[in-house]
């Protein structure tokens, strides 16, 4: 341990005296620490034989296999064409949810006779786990892709929706009315003031719905699916090959922090005046 | 030249008894600044909401140029006390706001925009973000948004309310040299006595419970401003002080009888 604290408490002494803590390491280094900790454990159990590979195979095993299904392919698909698959449904789903989501968020936000109407729609279906209701979908859709993408449309389209609707009704109402002095009409209203003023609680809203559709895709593909990283672990598992099950673990986490890092990018990006003092 | 005319007016909160403002009847013409002085309460934020359009009257009748007030409209420019700036738009998109809801095109309304920062000496930074800007240069941002629209009238809620107290002197004198240049009537309230007294051409004196006009003068302090004076000058003549001072004693003649009605 002694290895890993040494460059924490060496660190701020030559560069910092002005903050005078001795913990200004970055948080980002700490969770470097932290992940480095958990890769070297892993590697030191299996490397010791602590643990049989049929239970944890090593890190290197894993990133062989990596290789070699990149390569090959696993259950007559590469790895490349279950991601594709994956991906496809995921992104077709968030097209469809924001494209009818937003409208629908501003429609409650905006109008209380569509809050009347939506809202208890919404907020009756958002609690129920997606998966409750997927053999529903499967019984009326059938089990190829529209189930699936259904699915995770649904489960994006609440949040979306949600986030949408807060958004539009905290917008400040003095400028609204500046609008309005300015001789805004109600479009006028909604496309110049409203929406750009929702933006950052609609990108906050999908955030949310990719992290809620993407662990809904899986979990629908470990169920009825033919292709995709969800019914790759599935099938792998069931021939124990656990190290395409740890492969495809990694790979489905490593895609949700990549969504996430990538919609904080793009919120810093549109938003750029979030979080200013107004 | 254009002129507003309110008659009787009253006006209730929503639910409420007791009217906010009753039997209010004023007239701002050509080149007159008109300042609403009163304590909270006195209603003169909610007159402004109704010659703004934001609310209605219960009673009475507004009309700008013979035509009835029925909601807000470009032709009353409103300057509001936390300026209410579109932060994901430039200084420049700011202020040629009003003319694009207009339709006016590009290369015409950011033209006049320019021209408008100018006028509020704000001429270099068209292409800054809001957020980049002090509290006073924002209220001139604001200032200019509505000037750029072309209104007929200014209505100026508490402008410089949030303002320190010297960036709330320059903002007087930039609103009084706008005023002369621009050749627009101008309604604003505060409740800075100094303030009112200093800017308005007319007075009216709000009392609170209900809202009601007490008292109506005409000041010269503004136009000797505009005129060529200095602030300071105008603000120590002997003539300024004994009106200030006398605004003051009625406004506190008014609370001393507002709390002798409760007590």
């Amino acid at each position: 341990m002694s290895r890993y604290e040494a460059p924490a408490v060496a660190a701020p002494a030559p560069s910092a005296p002005a903050t005078r803590r001795s913990w200004s390491v970055p948080t980002r280094w700490i969770s470097t620490l932290t992940l480095t900790t958990l890769v070297l454990l892993w590697w030191g159990v299996t490397a010791g034989g602590l643990i049989e590979p049929l239970f944890l195979p090593s890190p290197l095993a894993v990133l062989h296999k990596a290789k070699v299904l990149a390569a090959e392919g696993y259950m007559e698909a590469s790895l490349w064409q279950h991601l594709g698959a994956s991906l496809g449904r995921i992104g077709l789903a968030l097209v469809f949810a924001v494209i009818t989501a937003i409208p629908v968020g501003i429609a409650i936000g905006y109008s209380r006779i569509a809050r009347g109407i939506l809202d208890p729609l919404i907020e009756f279906y958002r609690p129920i786990p997606p998966l409750a209701y997927l053999p529903l979908i499967v019984i009326w859709c059938g089990i190829g892709e529209l189930s699936k993408v259904l699915l995770i449309y649904l489960a994006i389209f609440a949040p979306v929706a949600i986030a949408t609707a807060t958004g539009v009704r905290t917008v400040e109402a003095a400028k609204l009315r500046a609008a309005q002095s300015l001789g805004a009409s109600s479009a006028q209203l909604i496309r110049h003031v409203i929406l750009p003023s929702a933006l950052p609680d609609i990108l906050t809203g999908i955030r949310i719905g990719l992290g809620v559709g993407w662990s809904t895709l899986v979990a629908a593909e470990l169920i009825a699916a033919t292709s995709g990283l969800g019914f790759m672990v599935q099938s792998a598992a069931q021939f124990l090959v656990t190290d395409v099950v740890v492969l495809g673990i990694l790979i489905i986490a490593l895609i949700a922090f990549a969504l996430e890092m990538g919609l904080r990018a793009l919120q810093r990006r549109l938003v750029p005046w979030h979080g200013q003092n107004r | 030249m254009p002129k507003l005319i309110l008659d009787s007016i009253t006006a209730h909160y929503p639910g409420a008894e007791q009217p906010v403002l009753a039997d209010i009847s004023l007239t701002i013409d050509s080149r007159q600044l008109m300042v609403a002085l009163g304590p909270s309460g006195s209603g003169k934020t909610s007159l402004l909401n109704l010659i703004a359009g934001f609310v209605a009257p219960t009673a009475g009748q507004i009309t700008l140029d013979g035509v009835p007030v029925r909601g807000p409209g470009a032709d009353r420019g409103v300057v509001f006390q936390d300026n209410a700036l579109l932060p994901w738009q430039t200084v420049l998109g700011n202020v040629a706001f009003g003319l694009e809801l207009a339709g006016v095109p590009r290369a015409q309304r950011e033209a006049k925009a320019r021209e408008t920062l100018a006028l509020v000496d704000l001429a270099g930074f068209a292409e800054r973000r809001i957020w980049e800007l002090s509290g006073g240069q924002r209220q001139r941002v604001g200032l200019a948004r509505a000037l750029a629209a072309d209104p007929r009238l200014l209505l100026m809620d508490e402008p410089f309310g949030a303002l320190d107290a010297f960036t709330r002197e320059q903002m007087q004198e930039l609103l009084l040299q706008v005023w002369q240049r621009a050749e627009k009537p101008v309604f604003l309230i505060t409740h800075e006595i100094e303030e009112a007294v200093f800017l308005a051409t007319d007075l009216i004196l709000l009392a609170p419970d209900p809202g009601r006009v007490v008292e109506r003068l005409e000041l010269p302090f503004g136009r000797r401003y505009t005129a060529g004076e200095s602030a300071r000058a105008i603000k120590s003549d002997p003539s300024f002080i004994e009106t200030r001072e006398h605004v003051l004693a009625q406004v506190f003649a008014q609370r001393t009888a507002s709390q002798g009605a409760f007590a």
